[in-house]
């Protein structure tokens, strides 16, 4: 049970004031490219796509 | 030879088969590999030789001999932390951790195993001087098969009932019932999710189990358990494959999720019943006044 980390959000550009912080934020423009970006993220950094179901997807390793 | 030699050499014989044996019947729980059969086998003949050597010590009253049994005894502690230490080791190599608490079981264990060896060898000699070499074979069994029955721990099946169940989808979100697991970003693996994912839910009979069943070592123990014997479509950068264990907190049931390489719902069911009650993770709030009168 180690600690979970956000490393990365993904969402689309209508959705810039949701979203903000110091991690890295990815914006797609369809979903298709969101989905895409995601599980890309996922796999290169070892970690899990996450889906808060607005709209924003994030990527945390646990 | 010397004078007892054969009550001496019956009795190794006898405490080494025992070790032998012991190392056969627990193929789960053993990395089975030649050289740790070495290692134990080894470790396991000198553990007999020391309790066949008890009687004749005693019969020529060289009992400065005795402080040999502490250095033995140190020196089965150090089976326990090299156990201990080797499994900690590879743990980082595990797909599905063992977690600490399984591996303190198993070390345990090991450890345990050689007094048993001990003890049946010295239980071995004692008949053979008091009867003959038949008696202290027939004995010498009889004691270490007791012992080893009295070691037998419950499985999950003794404290609880195991179901096959579907798993729940809500949204993007799995579980099992109103219990929710995990949250999948992906489509790709929700769909496999709801594919092949088979869910458990271990229901325990009496509160004793259940606060067994709620302690995070026997959990992932069961987990790793389950994964050795069914398969586990999993790996590294695939996190959202990974089989959890949530508890309902409402009545205790234990919700696991996992993707079997063998989906065969009889022989999961059967593989969970199986898996080992840690000695660690035992709790028995009934044993208490306070705590049978609170579960009314």
């Amino acid at each position: 049970m180690g600690e979970s980390n956000i490393l990365a959000i993904i969402t689309t550009k209508n959705m810039r004031d949701k979203v903000g912080g110091g991690i890295p934020i990815f914006y797609a423009d369809t979903q298709e490219e969101m989905e895409e970006i995601s599980s890309l993220l996922a796999r290169i950094t070892l970690a899990m796509v996450h889906d808060l179901e607005n709209g924003i997807k994030i990527i945390v390793r646990h | 030879m010397f004078e007892y030699s054969r009550m001496f050499l019956l009795s190794l014989l006898l405490g080494f088969t025992v070790r032998a044996f012991m190392l056969k019947i627990d193929y789960r729980q053993f990395p089975s590999y030649p050289h740790s059969y070495a290692i134990h086998l080894t470790l396991g003949a000198i553990a007999a030789a020391l309790g066949a050597l008890v009687i004749p010590v005693l019969l020529e009253k060289e009992f400065i001999a005795v402080t040999f049994i502490t250095i033995a005894a140190q020196q089965f502690r150090d089976i326990r932390s090299m156990e201990r230490e080797s499994l900690a080791r590879v743990e980082k190599t595990e797909l599905i951790p063992r977690g600490e608490a399984y591996i303190e079981g198993i070390a345990k264990l090991f450890e345990a195993r050689n007094y048993l060896a001990l003890i049946s060898s010295f239980a071995a000699s004692l008949f053979y001087y008091y009867f003959n070499w038949l008696a202290s074979i027939i004995g010498g069994s009889i004691v270490a098969y007791i012992l080893h029955w009295f070691m037998k721990g419950p499985t999950v099946g003794d404290i609880a009932e195991v179901q096959i169940v579907d798993i729940a989808f809500k949204g993007k979100s799995i579980g099992i019932d109103e219990v929710i697991m995990m949250n999948i970003g992906e489509e790709e693996a929700l769909e496999t999710w709801n594919k092949e994912g088979v869910g458990l839910k271990i229901i325990p009979k009496d509160e004793n189990a259940r606060a067994t069943l709620a302690n995070l070592g026997q959990r992932q123990a069961i987990l790793h358990d389950l994964a050795i014997l069914m398969g586990i479509k999993l790996d590294q950068g695939l996190q959202h494959f990974s089989p959890l264990a949530r508890l309902n907190i409402d009545n205790g049931t234990l919700n696991i999720i996992f993707i079997p390489q063998e989906p065969d719902e009889i022989f999961i069911k059967k593989a969970v019943e199986r898996i080992p009650v840690l000695e660690s993770s035992q709790r028995k709030p009934l044993k208490d006044k306070i705590g049978r009168k609170a579960a009314d």
